[in-house]
């Protein structure tokens, strides 16, 4: 609120032994407060819910808002132009214009370079008004027309976008000295010098230029502005400084000899200011300590990249031994597992064809304890056939129904028995149509 | 919303002010300059009666449908602002009796009027009513500005149910006119005086009287720092302007008899113009001390012509009068305050010119209560268009935010928020010395977040001050005859009053404010002579304190803080 409450009543004194931290004394806390609705209508309101709606306390609101009216204020006074007059620069006579500061005559020494031509015409409108030979008439003064005529002769060179880039090209009034080496180490180094390669960027013929920046800056930003500084393009010319040249045609020897020496003047200039440039960078660059701690952090991380190379070096030697160990181990272990099942495969395929032989003799022997399935003496044609019959349904099942008929006609002995043992044998073989109906008669 | 209404980009918008009457609606706009204006219809009225009649399909609205409630009261509709949104059997149709009858119509109220050309007649909803008004409203304020009226701000009364809301944004909706905000009457009357270049934001409790046609409404608003928070209300159908064109008509009418024995209230159109001529005399008597009521062919075609003089009508009026004063009186009470905490009436509404009212007013608050009325306060605006001005400058501050913003700003979590119970101050020293005197800095009511700075004097002599940040209640203290003027110091502050109240010559009443609970204390060391102590108090939205005291001009100081209890 722009008014504060008074209150005349003086403040009491304070008593003896009174003593606060920090002068100040919390001892109680407001009542409860009441629930209520605010009428959300006029001007406070909207601030009011400006900042509940962004969260602003009053003192943040008042600064955002004083930020934003600032602004417009700025943009409103850029036009403003409102120097103090030099009263040596008033008697300045308009032949030598070329010594004059333009941007000075028109009051716009603030801003120099940077004056956009917006600001000129109006500065140069405000001048006119204030500094017209009329008005000087009118004021009873004498016709002194000189001044406005410098006035006249500043406008000209500035609204002229040639003119005015030979002219800022000599603008000494806006460059910035560079600091001495005392100044750079009691002062801020990079904000003295930031100043100076800001003034120096004016000439550059690409834009924005790189910033100084400040110690905090990463190498890529230093990098870049060193880069850029050492490969400067520059748009400065000497040709505002030339000497006049003889503008008749009365002696063209004169003439031509005039624009040589002004042609070389300005090329010595040029080189002479490439070089001051270069100075100016290099100087910089040796008191700059961010350089120094990039080299050293540079270093520091080669001799660390060394020592990790190393430590890498060898762990990898060590990984790839174990690996080529292990690898061996493996191998060797898998060739023992093989030769071993390979032993029992072969034991076990003798026992299996053992217990074949074996239960074959069984059976041809049960055929034999049946007596060829006949009585008395077995003629040899049927013990052949039986045989051949016994041979015939062996060749038929596998070692497992070999081993399981075996043990069915182990330990028989009754004729009978056996015969019927064999005949549900070949039936069920028959049934499998393993072998024919008929095939196999003399065990059926 | 209509497509219309809510196509209007803010942009695009060009936002007005309406105050939507039962008697009179008026329109407003802002100028360039920020200065809200009440514009004229094409009659030349700033006062447009909120009547449309029908004659023969052609439309009347205003001032010239007001004349045809003599000959054409069947097809007028009049006072139907208080039947938008509303059931039948709630509604009062007293009013209507001169004009179009209500009627219940599917669920909502609608009026039998022959309103196009030949015999037939139709049915017309109070809803379709408002639109034809409003699109009356804004065909006006559009061929006044020249540009099309798209957006506008409307003021309502404070009981308006959300479905009497719902109703109206329809209706106006429904005219092409999106509303970008309902604010309420009493708040927009303070804010087209708050608005005013020369008043300063301050902290102070206003009652805002609106006198209007057919109702009274009063409210009790605290302003804390150009927020405002209404405490009590009260609505009063039984004293408003109508009851004092009774007075008037039953004067008349008495005199009418006694000279020709006929009584011009039985006959309908005799009554009819016997209401519009004593509506003309009572504002008349508002301007001059003296005034004529004069009526041709008033009953069986005698003309009837006569004068009155304002205290004869104050004294016949008295009864309405009191009416008044009860019902301000009463609501001060419902608001938990007494006249002497009170720094502003604000009188609005048509009938508050009557310089009566306002000087009854006077007598009822102290002297140091401004009576905001035209009677009484040179520099004060007119009470008809309070209203429409307060809802201009509305729609000026809000017509280039997105309805979306409107609708976020206005939701009850931001209007909502905590009102201090107490006021909070500083307490410095009195005459008798070893006593503080209480100096409020922030007073109750006031919304927080708040932050208010006082200016204290330190002692003469300078050296180290004892700052006390106290809470404190105030109340009224009677005092019986001679007694001793205590100056309790805090005259300057505009909330408030220590001065006796007129009528009451054998007591005096004085609000003094009483020291609560301490807050705070807080030292100031090394003051300059005759210099001042700045106290910055911050309450913030969780009712946590920061104080902050230092010496006008120097730097640093004492700063601390309270937590949220």
């Amino acid at each position: 609120m722009a008014s504060h409450a008074q209150v005349t009543l003086p403040l009491p004194i304070l008593p003896e032994g009174w003593t606060g931290e920090k002068d100040f004394k919390a001892i109680g806390n407001l009542s409860a407060a009441t629930q209520r609705s605010i009428e959300p209508v006029g001007p406070h309101f909207l601030a009011h819910a400006r900042r509940a709606r962004h969260k602003r306390t009053f003192s943040e609101d008042d600064r955002i808002q004083a930020q934003e009216n600032a602004k417009k204020v700025e943009e409103d006074d850029s036009g403003e132009i409102s120097e103090p007059e030099d009263p040596m620069m008033l008697s300045r006579d308009a032949k030598d214009w070329k010594s004059q500061d333009h941007y000075a005559v028109l009051g716009l020494s603030k801003y120099r370079y940077r004056a956009t031509e917006d600001q000129i015409k109006r500065a140069h409108r405000k001048k006119v008004l204030r500094h017209h030979p009329d008005k000087k008439a009118a004021a009873g003064s004498t016709e002194d027309d000189s001044f406005f005529k410098c006035i006249q002769k500043a406008t000209e060179v500035l609204l002229d976008p040639v003119k005015r880039r030979q002219f800022d090209s000599v603008d000494e009034n806006a460059d910035v000295e560079p600091p001495t080496k005392k100044q750079a180490k009691d002062g801020d180094f990079y904000k003295l010098w930031s100043r100076v390669f800001k003034a120096e960027g004016r000439f550059s013929k690409t834009q924005p230029v790189p910033k100084f920046g400040d110690k905090d800056s990463t190498q890529d930003v230093v990098d870049t502005f060193y880069n850029f500084f050492y490969n400067f393009d520059s748009w400065r010319s000497f040709e505002y400084q030339d000497e006049d040249v003889p503008d008749d045609n009365e002696n063209r020897d004169q003439k031509r000899h005039m624009e040589r020496k002004n042609n070389n003047a300005r090329k010595k200039k040029k080189s002479e200011d490439t070089a001051r440039l270069r100075k100016l960078v290099d100087d910089a660059m040796a008191g700059d300590e961010r350089i120094k701690r990039f080299r050293q952090e540079a270093n520091a991380s080669k001799n660390k990249k060394r020592l990790d190379k190393e430590a890498a070096e060898k762990k990898a030697k060590e990984d790839a031994e174990a690996a080529k160990a292990s690898a061996a181990k493996a191998a060797k272990e898998a060739e023992e597992k093989a030769k071993v099942d390979k032993e029992q495969g072969k034991k076990a395929k003798e026992a299996a064809k053992a217990a074949i032989k074996k239960n074959r003799r069984v059976m041809k022997g049960s055929v034999k304890d049946a007596n060829y399935f006949v009585t008395g003496a077995p003629p040899a044609s049927i013990i052949d056939s039986v045989l051949n019959d016994v041979e015939l349904i062996q060749g038929k099942i596998d070692a497992d129904e070999t081993a399981a008929l075996a043990a069915k006609l182990n330990g028989l002995k009754v004729a009978d028995e056996i015969k019927g043992v064999w005949s549900g044998e070949v039936k069920r073989l028959v049934e499998a149509g393993k072998i024919k109906d008929g095939d196999a008669k003399g065990l059926a | 919303m209509s497509a219309e209404g809510s196509a209007s980009a803010p942009a695009g918008r060009h936002a007005i002010g309406i105050s939507f009457g039962n008697s009179n609606s008026s329109i407003a706009i802002t100028s360039g300059d920020d200065k809200a204006e009440v514009i004229a219809n094409e009659d030349g009225d700033r006062q447009i009666p909120s009547i449309l009649s029908y004659v023969d399909g052609e439309e009347y609205n205003g001032q010239q449908a007001k004349q045809q409630l003599i000959r054409n009261s069947g097809n007028t509709v009049a006072y139907f602002r208080d039947f938008l949104g509303q059931e039948f059997k709630s509604i009062d149709p007293t009013h209507c009796h001169a004009s179009a009858h209500p009627q219940e119509h599917e669920g909502t109220i609608a009026f039998t009027i022959q309103d196009k050309e030949g015999d037939e007649k139709s049915t017309v909803t109070v809803s379709e009513v408002a639109t034809r008004h409003f699109r009356r409203l804004k065909q006006s304020a559009s061929d006044f500005s020249g540009k099309e009226v798209t957006s506008a701000v409307i003021t309502i009364p404070t009981n308006f149910s959300e479905k009497q809301k719902d109703a109206l944004i329809k209706a106006a909706a429904d005219a092409g006119i999106e509303v970008l905000q309902l604010i309420h009457e009493p708040i927009a009357a303070l804010l087209a005086y708050d608005a005013r270049p020369e008043s300063k934001v301050s902290d102070k409790n206003v009652v805002v009287v609106d006198l209007g046609g057919t109702r009274s409404d009063v409210a009790v608003i605290a302003s804390r720092g150009g927020m405002y928070t209404i405490l009590a209300t009260a609505h009063d159908y039984e004293f408003a302007g109508v009851h004092l064109d009774k007075v008037l008509q039953d004067h008349f009418s008495k005199e009418f008899i006694k000279w020709n024995s006929i009584d011009p209230r039985e006959n309908a159109r005799s009554l009819a113009k016997l209401k519009l001529e004593a509506e003309a005399t009572k504002r008349a008597l508002s301007i001059g001390t003296n005034a004529n009521f004069s009526v041709e062919s008033l009953a069986e075609g005698i003309d009837f012509s006569s004068t009155i003089n304002r205290l004869r009508y104050e004294t016949i009026a008295r009864k309405v009068f009191d009416g008044f004063n009860r019902l301000v009186e009463g609501v001060v009470k419902k608001a938990g305050l007494d006249v002497l905490d009170i720094d502003e009436v604000i009188l609005s509404g048509g009938t508050s010119h009557t310089p009566k009212i306002a000087s009854n007013f006077q007598a009822i608050f102290p002297d140091s209560t401004t009576v905001l009325a035209p009677s009484t306060t040179a520099t004060a605006v007119n009470p008809s268009e309070l209203q429409a001005r307060g809802a201009a400058l509305q729609a000026s501050l809000i017509q280039e935010f997105e309805s979306e913003d409107i609708e976020q700003s206005t939701h009850p979590a931001v209007t909502t928020v905590k009102h201090l119970s107490k006021a909070i101050g500083v307490l410095s020293i009195s005459g008798d010395g070893a006593k503080g005197v209480f100096s409020p800095i922030i007073t109750a009511e006031t919304a927080v977040p708040a932050r208010r700075t006082v200016h204290v004097a330190a002692p003469k002599e300078g050296g180290d001050v004892l700052i006390k940040i106290v809470e404190g209640g105030s109340h009224i203290k009677v005092t019986k005859p001679e007694p001793k003027a205590k100056e309790n110091g805090t005259k300057d502050d505009s909330d408030d009053s220590d001065e006796d109240s007129d009528d009451e010559p054998e007591e005096q009443r004085e609000k003094v404010w009483k020291t609560g609970s301490v807050l705070a204390e807080a030292a100031v060391k090394g003051t300059k002579k005759g210099s001042k102590i700045e106290v910055m108090v911050n309450v913030a939205q969780d009712l946590a304190v920061t104080i902050t005291a230092r010496e006008v001009g120097a730097k640093g100081g004492v700063k601390g803080n309270l937590t949220a209890p």
